[in-house]
């Protein structure tokens, strides 16, 4: 079983993304669950959602305390919440920041890292949507960064999910971060 | 077709399927996906339905009492304090026997103010006289709520569908949601015991006094008990229809040669079946009895499955204060006469998680002999938080 957990503030897509990030891994014929922490859906505060991928059905429905792999959408909240918690070494990191880890503070944490890696979502989403949204293209970083889902599942699933500009939008952002990562991890 | 879909959504679909004549509901979290969904699937025409917007719970099962009588198939959903304001109301619906089905997206009740998931709110409606059945996933929540339909009008008696607010309704997992045709061959049109009708008026809900009233509740019972019957025989046409085990009153996991059974409702189920698992690995005979139906209770099949297991652990996300178990209490009147240990454990209560870890460390401590069975347990329960209170007189 792969375990994700992506920390973001209400309002930036982090329920959102778990669940597409399941629809994509669906679409791989593989079972998958997705379901956000709740009650905290203001604008703004906190929110950790989860996803789970696996060859067989999945029967635990327990927040996901030992992510493989960790996305976070927000990175001013590296230090207000316990982000890192249960973090695995040989794990996933995917940090939406333009900064580097030694400018965020982590590079601590992120040293011991095998797997750690940042991608400006933000800047992206701007880009192609026009909004700081930065939820789709974390996808598409997550797709590169881990092989958990291909990328085209991730532009199918989004296609699926919204309509018209703004699918076509949200997968371009998908994609300029796969690619932008699959340049760093693959450099 | 299996889709990735959230559990509401699922569950809107399935009920819309069943095509519900009125829809009377109010919003309340973790519910209002389902009626949100079923709303929109009235305005765009995909289901022809008259959807009532009310000013509360209360109203919103009244109407439902209404166009039950009336003759119309009937739906309503609620949680938490919703359902506790439909309390007056849920007495009614059953004593007229008028085959409404709800869903109940499972909430703690407040004070204190809580959102998150238990199942103290249809637990406290136990004694309602519906029958109550719970979802452990949302492809069970979305059969079982087509099954209820079939089940409520046969017999003429209110059906509740309870599934873990949250834990289920927010959770985007596969579903094969039931289609309309498969739908429409299981579930034929509403066919109303008695109707309501200006061209042929009756009186129903009169007044019965001492004379009679005690054989009207006796009779009651009798029909809630006729539903141990079709329960699972509409389990099994729904097998045969659609091609899955969904619903029934119990459901066993590796119980037959069992020392140790956990009995356990809703989402936790599969949880509790990983954890049976790897102690199976580990040499211990634990299996899982998962309650479908907990009203009318299946004492006989619990009885059956049960008798032989040296421990029985009850695990529920609810009790009674001041007393103890609910389910559990029911269980042991099952075990009445065997040589079974029944322990009582409250979990989950208000959206606290209930891990494998934690349901590990329970059975290992019940396999010890470390978990005394006379006294009332609470999984995780923070113990430094419990005696700092007390120690400053926070309970007398």
């Amino acid at each position: 079983m792969f375990e994700i957990r992506i920390h973001g503030r209400g309002g930036q897509g982090v329920v959102t993304a778990a669940e597409l990030l399941s629809v994509a891994a669906f679409e791989e014929g593989r079972h998958a669950q997705a379901f956000p922490t709740f009650g905290s859906e203001r604008m703004g505060a906190p929110v950790t959602s989860f996803c789970r991928i696996d060859d067989r059905p999945i029967r635990r429905r327990e927040p996901v305390t030992h992510p493989d792999a960790l996305v976070v959408q927000d990175p001013t909240l590296l230090h207000q919440i316990a982000v890192f918690e249960g973090f695995k070494e040989d794990g996933y990191l995917l940090v939406n920041t333009s900064r580097s880890f030694a400018e965020l503070g982590i590079e601590e944490v992120t040293a011991g890292l095998q797997h750690a890696c940042a991608v400006p979502a933000t800047d992206l989403a701007r880009e192609h949507l026009g909004k700081p949204l930065p939820n789709a293209a974390l996808l598409g970083g997550l797709a590169a960064l881990t092989g958990i889902v291909s990328i085209e599942s991730v532009e199918a699933a989004i296609r699926g999910r919204f309509a018209g500009d703004t699918a076509t939008r949200n997968a371009s952002a998908a994609r300029a971060a796969y690619d932008a990562v699959q340049g760093v991890v693959h450099a | 077709m299996r889709e990735q879909i959230e559990g509401s959504q699922a569950v809107a679909r399935a009920v819309g399927a069943c095509r519900p004549q009125v829809i009377a509901a109010y919003p309340i979290s973790p519910q209002t996906h389902i009626v949100e969904e079923l709303s929109d699937l009235v305005r765009v025409g995909r289901l022809e339905s008259e959807y009532l917007m009310v000013e509360s719970e209360f109203g919103a099962l009244s109407a439902c009492i209404g166009s039950s009588a009336a003759g119309s198939r009937t739906y309503t959903a609620t949680s938490s304090q919703g359902l506790l304001f439909m309390a007056e109301a849920l007495f009614n619906a059953s004593g007229l026997g008028l085959p409404i089905v709800m869903t109940v997206a499972n909430r703690a009740i407040g004070a204190p103010i809580n959102i998150w998931n238990d199942q103290s709110d249809s637990m406290a409606m136990r004694d309602s006289g519906w029958i109550q059945l719970y979802a452990r996933s949302n492809q069970e929540a979305a059969d079982v709520h087509v099954q209820a339909f079939k089940l409520a009008e046969e017999l003429s008696l209110p059906v509740m569908v309870c599934m873990d607010g949250f834990v289920l309704t927010h959770a985007f997992e596969p579903v094969d949601v039931p289609d309309e045709v498969t739908v429409d061959a299981f579930l034929p049109p509403f066919q109303p015991r008695q109707l309501l009708h200006p061209d042929d008026p009756v009186t129903i809900g009169a007044m019965v006094g001492p004379e009679a009233f005690t054989e009207v509740k006796y009779l009651m019972h009798l029909t809630q008990r006729a539903a141990l019957d079709a329960v699972p025989r509409i389990a099994g046409e729904f097998r045969e229809a659609f091609g899955r085990e969904s619903g029934g009153l119990v459901q066993r996991y590796r119980t037959g040669d069992a020392d140790t059974v956990v009995v356990a409702l809703g989402s936790v189920l599969g949880t509790a079946e990983e954890v049976a698992d790897a102690m199976r690995d580990d040499g211990y005979a634990v299996g899982v009895l998962g309650i479908g139906c907990f009203r009318p209770w299946p004492d006989s099949e619990v009885r059956a499955v049960l008798a032989n297991a040296r421990r029985v652990v009850v695990l529920e996300r609810a009790f009674s204060v001041g007393a103890g178990g609910i389910v559990g209490k029911d269980v042991r009147d099952a075990l009445r006469g065997t040589d079974s240990v029944v322990y009582d454990v409250v979990a989950g209560l208000g959206g606290r998680p209930i891990t494998g870890a934690s349901l590990r460390r329970l059975l290992d401590d019940v396999a010890a002999d470390r978990l005394d069975p006379t006294e009332l347990h609470f999984l995780d329960l923070r113990t430094d938080v419990v005696s700092q209170e007390l120690a400053r007189g926070g309970a007398r």
